[in-house]
């Protein structure tokens, strides 16, 4: 509820979404009448905030937000009801009937987009790119969607355009520095160059002034209105007014590099001679100085002319003896060394990059202007140092390893400001945002060369150059750590199953409440003869409160947006579905009929190979939670793959007689667990057949997990139970239990004695078998310990150790040890129901552990959080938090004002840069 | 302990059961003792946004109105109490 001062109204939202705007009329201080009338629907929010301006923000209580505009304040017509006028009968007070519409008043401008609640999460590189994606089912009810995320910026390709052979290279020049927009786009291969003019179309031009039948190594803006080309033979200065300088390399040199800004450039010849340019004040280029290098040179970059200056002061010269040097562009010391550094591997490409000074900036903290040179290695390394503006010393350096080949770097610009695009084998984007330098891969393919791009239709764009084809694109939504693919789902989903062969996902989706599609469809046709008939839709209020009415024939009003009509708390609507990801296409839906609803699913492969893989999935029908939980009948269900994957056929259905929540593979076998009981089934011709069962869980099975013959059983208010198999006899046995009763909501097996789970109240926790007691059980023969030990106070003979815990603050739904980088660093990847996804980083040295456990407790002392709770009492809410350490508040650590880093860092005996160096290494090691 | 504290005791008693409510004493009876289990699980259900959001996915119902009905739940929520027996 909210209200507009200048206007005075409010706007009242229902539990199914339609809102009311209600005005008040008053004669001073009394209120003589209260107005209610119907304004718009949107999806169910949490909260909604008018501002001023005339935007209403919802945000929703699951799904995307979304930012409305006002169109119109409701004054149109439209159903209203007033106090004044209600009318009172014996039952109660009349009420007014209307029909959701379609958005008069308010028209959506714009999302965020947010995951809440993920049901379950996998992460998995079904498409083999270069980092595995994060599937995850998120959403309830109509909103529900499939959602892949890739680590990553999204990238929205604007043109791509066929080249006439492979271009190595690609530049793009405005034709005065005054202009907004680029002039042209220079190619160029390996025997000529290709200039296309940008205009209303793309097209080649001759009468630039370039030369075009050679290479070329740079193209730029020189002076105020001059354009510049290198190739190997000279640079070719072409004046505005057409007039063309030439000036040619002395001898048989050619020239190799090229560094240059608006008012200087240096060219590197082979054999490593550096000659220095400048223009001057007519315009013209003149040869100040030159210098003789050890070696070859093998890149070059000048920082840009800083604002109101003439030259910039500092070269980066790399070279093949694995050394940068600064040299220095003044005219009092030109090209003498002002410091050398020595990397890793021969630099393949350097980058100046300046941040601008800022007081008080985003971040509220300050910061001195400062001068970054990025190096590209050979090995696949981004080395970052810090360059004093002074003296031109190098300090604090940093390095990121982005991919297999050298990277490479330009400049282009993002949101105004001079930003680094790496290319590597993924390419990566250097920029500022919110005060820190972020470093984030695009979701792209290889790009061999780029160049900042801007026109009329594009203004923030680049250009780059790939295989055989030129591309334009823009980066999307800066800031944001994942891109998403969405891919809508009908019911709210519960589980998934990956295929791992045929790349295809099967999920169960399943409602309570709801009416299935085919009820709707009938309910809604009923509704629009009765409308038309000319009753004001009285008679389908009975049948539905919301939605499913049609205004007129071409409106038809989205579930999505307004939601499912309700139906009595125990018909549920369930279904089951094949989705191919790549293309986003359902390949197979099949509907559950007689108000049964799938709870678990997974895929068996028997030991009778007849079907190959089979999907098994266990039902309910006719559940009902109040007043008393019970159920008509439990089934587990048997598919088997039709058409390559596709599609699927039921086999047979089996009788059980409870809820079927978790199943799972075993030793050709499956295993359900059934309320309390775990049973082993084989596969029969008709039905599933009993093998084997244990009775004695406390209360209902939720999860199971199996490793050769140990089944690690999750009950749903006791934690973990460790089962053994015993072949021989057929009989399960539980030999391990946990001490403290879990609510469990997810669990993931870690290891043959670890378990991880996550409980209702918000924690995240591992146990581990302790080793003697594990050795003893499998080194046990004959099962004589199992089979006759006792445990006391009806637990199992042994317990199993608690050996992390932390409150998460949030109830995990999934978990999954999953790497998010190439190259290993694996970490426990969490997601929880309020649409957030975490991850656990198990520390590898002791030195690592010691450190950051001192930080922490010194955040916790300097830094406490914002509401005042106690942050060692939050974390051991339910249980004292053991062993793991809050990345998220030691991240806070570079928000700190100066001196308080200061202040830590000593005690931590370390600098605030070494600090955050440690932080940001962490960092990158988990995405 | 003095003779004196067994005087105030009851009272102190009360002031507790009054500052803090749900607190309980030796004499308590069983559907006392499920009313004040009953209401904590409520009021930790509501103040916990997670949780609540949890119930209502699984009820299908809107956040809010899972809100309502354990607010609503709080005043009786084992029911109407037992007929003192008569001593």
């Amino acid at each position: 509820m909210h209200k507009l001062k200048s206007m005075f109204f409010f706007l009242l939202q229902t539990e199914y979404g339609d809102i009311f705007k209600v005005t008040l009329e008053h004669d001073g201080d009394r209120v003589s009448e209260l107005k209610i009338k119907y304004f718009d629907t949107i999806p169910v929010t949490a909260s909604m905030c008018v501002l001023k301006s005339g935007f209403l923000f919802a945000a929703s209580e699951f799904g995307n937000h979304a930012l409305y505009q006002f169109k119109a304040i409701g004054d149109d017509d439209d159903v209203e009801a007033s106090s004044a006028t209600l009318m009172e009968t014996e039952e109660g007070f009349q009420p007014v009937f209307f029909q959701p519409r379609r958005l008069k008043n308010l028209v959506r401008i714009d999302q965020v987009e947010s995951l809440m609640p993920i049901m379950d999460m996998k992460v998995s590189n079904i498409f083999e790119e270069e980092t595995p994606q994060i599937f995850t089912l998120c959403g309830r009810g109509p909103r529900s969607s499939l959602r892949i995320l890739r680590t990553g910026l999204a990238v929205s390709e604007m043109a791509v355009s066929k080249l006439p052979g492979i271009p190595s290279a690609v530049w793009t020049v405005k034709k005065n520095v005054i202009d907004e927009f680029d002039a042209y786009i220079v190619v160029s291969f390996t025997n000529a160059t290709l200039v296309l003019s940008i205009g209303e179309t793309v097209e080649e031009v001759s009468d630039s002034g370039f030369l075009d039948t050679t290479p070329s190594l740079a193209v730029s803006l020189i002076g105020d209105d001059s354009l510049m080309q290198v190739h190997p033979n000279g640079i070719r200065h072409i004046r505005e007014d057409g007039r063309i300088n030439e000036w040619r390399t002395p001898g048989k040199r050619t020239i190799s590099k090229v560094g240059s800004n608006r008012l200087q450039v240096v060219i590197a010849l082979s054999g490593g001679e550096l000659i220095y340019f400048e223009v001057d004040v007519t315009g013209q280029l003149m040869e100040v100085e030159k210098h003789e290098m050890s070696g070859d040179v093998a890149c070059l970059d000048i920082a840009p002319v800083p604002e109101g200056r003439q030259r910039s002061r500092f070269l980066a010269v790399g070279s093949y003896d694995k050394t940068i040097r600064i040299l220095s562009l003044d005219p009092d010391d030109c090209m003498q060394a002002l410091s050398v550094q020595s990397v890793s591997s021969a630099p393949e490409s350097l980058l100046f990059l300046e941040v601008q000074a800022s007081i008080g900036g985003e971040d509220g903290a300050d910061h001195p202007a400062s001068l970054f040179l990025n190096a590209g290695l050979q090995n696949g390394v981004l080395f970052r140092t810090v360059v004093d503006m002074v003296t031109g010393q190098l300090s604090d350096s940093r390095s990121r390893f982005l991919g297999l080949r050298a990277p490479k770097l330009f400049p282009i610009i993002v949101r105004g400001k001079r930003a680094m695009l790496c290319l590597s084998s993924r390419p990566w984007l250097g920029y500022i945002h919110q005060g820190h330098f972020l470093l984030t891969p695009l979701s792209y393919e290889t790009l061999e060369y780029a160049a900042s791009f801007s026109s009329d239709q594009c203004v923030e764009g680049v250009v780059a150059v790939a295989g055989e084809a030129l591309r334009i694109f823009t980066i999307e939504r800066l800031g944001e750590t994942f891109n998403e693919t969405v891919i809508p789902l009908r019911y709210t989903p519960r589980k998934f199953v990956l295929q791992p062969k045929r790349k295809l996902l099967v999920m169960i989706e399943s409602d309570q409440g709801a009416l299935t599609a085919e009820e709707r469809e009938a309910a809604r046709k009923e509704c629009f003869e009765a409308g038309q008939a000319g009753e004001n839709g009285t008679g389908s209020a009975d049948q539905m409160e919301n939605g499913g009415e049609d205004e007129d024939k071409d409106d038809p009003l989205s579930d999505e947006h307004y939601g499912y009509p309700k139906a009595e708390a125990d018909k549920w609507v369930s279904c089951i579905r094949v989705l191919d990801p790549r293309t986003g296409n359902t390949t197979c839906l099949l509907e559950l009929q007689d108000n049964e609803a799938a709870f678990s699913i997974c895929t068996v492969n028997f030991h009778d190979k007849e079907y190959g893989t089979l999907l098994a999935v266990g039902t309910a029908k006719g559940l009902q939670f109040y007043p008393k939980m019970g159920l008509t009948a439990g089934f587990i269900h048997i598919y088997r793959f039709v058409e390559e994957g596709r599609s699927l056929e039921l086999l047979h259905k089996t009788q059980v007689e409870g809820v079927p929540l978790a199943l799972c593979q075993f030793q050709g076998r499956l295993l359900a667990g059934i309320g309390p009981v775990l049973r082993l089934y084989d596969l029969g011709k008709k039905r599933l057949l009993r093998k084997c069962e244990n009775k004695l869980f406390p209360n209902s099975i939720v999860s199971i997990h199996a490793y050769r013959d140990r089944i690690y059983v999750g009950d749903i208010q006791e934690s973990f139970h460790y089962c053994k198999y015993r072949r021989d006899e057929n009989q399960l046995y539980i030999f391990a239990d946990d001490c403290v009763p879990r609510w469990l909501t997810a669990s993931y097996h870690i290891d043959f004695d670890t378990m991880a789970g996550a409980d209702k109240f918000g924690n995240v926790y591992f146990v581990r078998l302790p080793q003697d007691v594990s050795d003893e059980i499998e080194e046990d023969p004959t099962g004589g310990r199992i089979k006759w030990e006792q445990g006391k106070l009806n637990g199992a003979p042994n317990k199993v150790e608690e050996i992390v815990q932390f409150h998460v603050g949030d109830v995990v739904s999934c978990l999954q040890k999953a790497s998010l980088i190439p190259g290993g660093g694996e970490c426990i990847v969490y997601g929880t129901v309020m649409g957030s996804i975490g991850a656990l980083h198990a520390f590898t040295s002791r030195d690592d552990v010691d450190f950051f456990s001192h930080l922490e407790m010194h955040m916790r002392q300097d830094h406490p959080p914002l509401c005042g709770r106690d942050h060692m009492a939050y974390r051991s809410a339910y249980f004292p938090v053991k062993d793991v350490i809050d990345g998220d508040l030691c991240e806070q650590f570079p928000t700190l004002p100066m001196d308080l880093q200061k202040k830590i860092a000593e005690e931590l005996d370390r600098t605030p840069g070494e600090i955050m160096k440690k932080l940001e290494e962490v960092r990158n090691k988990i995405i | 302990m003095q003779a004196s504290d067994r005087f105030n005791i009851n009272s102190q008693l009360e002031h507790l059961q009054a500052k803090y409510v749900g607190t309980g004493h030796a004499d308590l009876n069983r559907f006392e003792w499920a009313v004040n289990i009953q209401r904590d699980s409520y009021a930790s259900y509501i103040g916990h946004y997670p949780l609540l959001a949890y119930f209502a996915i699984a009820e299908n119902e809107s956040i809010g109105r899972e809100r309502y009905t354990y607010m609503q739940k709080m005043l009786l929520p084992c029911g109407l109490p037992p007929e003192r027996e008569e001593d």
